[in-house]
Formats: structure tokens, C-alpha cells, sequence
């Protein structure tokens, strides 16, 4: 359980970074590397959303749909 | 005490989606998902519990089994579609919580079908005449 909650973190951490990374990007005048960045971030954080959201999923089934 | 640990949880979660709102939007509402999961995740094993003794009630009633595995599906349908409408209603996405919930009333419709038949049935065999039997 700490490890899913240490998750929620891990993804502010990672939006945070990614937003300071934009604005050094943008100010240096690299406006595409910025946009690349967001959306690897972006992509990263969806895969470990997707991991949780499986799990809960096969969760409820264990528990609402075969009993 | 875990309802501690979940309202802790909750504020947490509150305070630094306000702080990433600002900067990112996107990753504010994916954090508001992760925690909607998890704290999910720490409830299911009390609705397990209730749900075995549903069940385990339901036995010593000698109910018929599929009525009930129909009830515990209608419940986990009503759970899961609520909390994606939620998740959608977050984002701004009025009209996608309402699909969402439209397709969650309609399945649990069609998964009440056996129940209704069930139920037109007996009150056909109640009235003989119109019965046709």
C-alpha cells in the first residue's frame, strides 16, 4: 500500500521537474525540446497509471464479478 | 485507524493539486487519479468483507445464486462508472461523466433482464386468465 501512495508522489515530483524544465527550455528559446519533454513525461506517468488502474480493475473483478 | 491515514491522504493530495494546477494541468489531474486508485484500493477489502456476508446470507436464505451474483455485479458496475464520471467531471468533461454513467444505467438494464423476466413470469402464473395457461 505505501508503494501505490509513494506513487502519487512520484508523479508530482515528475510534473513539477517536467514544468521547471519547460520554462528553463522555453527562456533558452528551445520551444520544441520543451513540448518533447512534456509529452515523455506525460507518457511516463500514463504507464504507471495504466499498471494502477489494471490493478484496481482486476481487483474489483476478484471481488464484484466472480465471487 | 485508517480512515486517519485516508483523510491524510486526501489533504495531501488536495494541497499539491493546487500547487500543480498552475504549472501543469494535466499531471494534476493524473495525481487526482492515482489517489482516487489507491484509496480505492485501501477499501476494497471491506467491500470484500461486506460481500461475503451478502453472500454468505444469501446462502443460508437458499436464494437462488444468480440473483445474487446479479446484485453484486450491478454494484460493481454502479462503483466502477461512478468513479470514471467522476475522474471525468474532474477534467472538465461534463459530457464524457454523462456517457460514461449513460453506459453504466444501460448495462446495469440489461443486466437486470433475467430479474424482470423472473418477476413478469411469477405474476403471469398469479393471474391464470391472462396467463394463456
Amino acid at each position: 500500500m505505501s508503494l501505490d501512495v509513494n506513487t502519487i508522489f512520484q508523479i508530482a515530483g515528475i510534473g513539477i521537474i517536467v514544468a521547471m524544465i519547460q520554462t528553463v527550455l522555453k527562456q533558452m528559446g528551445k520551444d520544441d525540446w520543451a513540448q518533447w519533454v512534456t509529452l515523455i513525461g506525460f507518457v511516463v506517468i500514463l504507464y504507471m497509471v495504466a499498471t494502477l488502474i489494471d490493478d484496481l480493475f482486476e481487483k474489483i473483478r476478484q471481488v464484484f464479478l466472480y465471487m | 485507524m485508517e480512515i486517519l491515514q485516508i483523510v491524510g491522504l486526501g489533504l495531501a493530495v488536495t494541497f499539491i493539486v493546487l500547487l500543480l494546477k498552475e504549472k501543469n494541468q494535466v499531471f494534476a489531474l493524473l495525481v487526482t487519479l492515482v489517489a482516487g486508485i489507491v484509496i480505492l484500493l485501501m477499501m476494497i477489502d471491506q467491500i470484500q468483507r461486506v460481500m461475503n456476508m451478502l453472500t454468505g446470507m444469501a446462502q443460508s436464505a437458499h436464494l437462488n445464486n444468480v440473483y445474487v451474483a446479479t446484485i453484486l455485479k450491478i454494484i460493481g458496475i454502479a462503483y466502477i462508472s461512478e468513479f470514471g464520471a467522476q475522474i471525468a467531471r474532474d477534467a472538465g468533461q461534463a459530457s464524457m461523466a454523462g456517457k460514461i454513467e449513460l453506459a453504466g444505467k444501460l448495462i446495469i438494464l440489461v443486466l437486470a433482464i433475467p430479474i424482470l423476466t423472473a418477476i413478469v413470469e411469477t405474476i403471469m402464473n398469479l393471474m391464470p386468465q391472462m396467463g394463456g395457461g
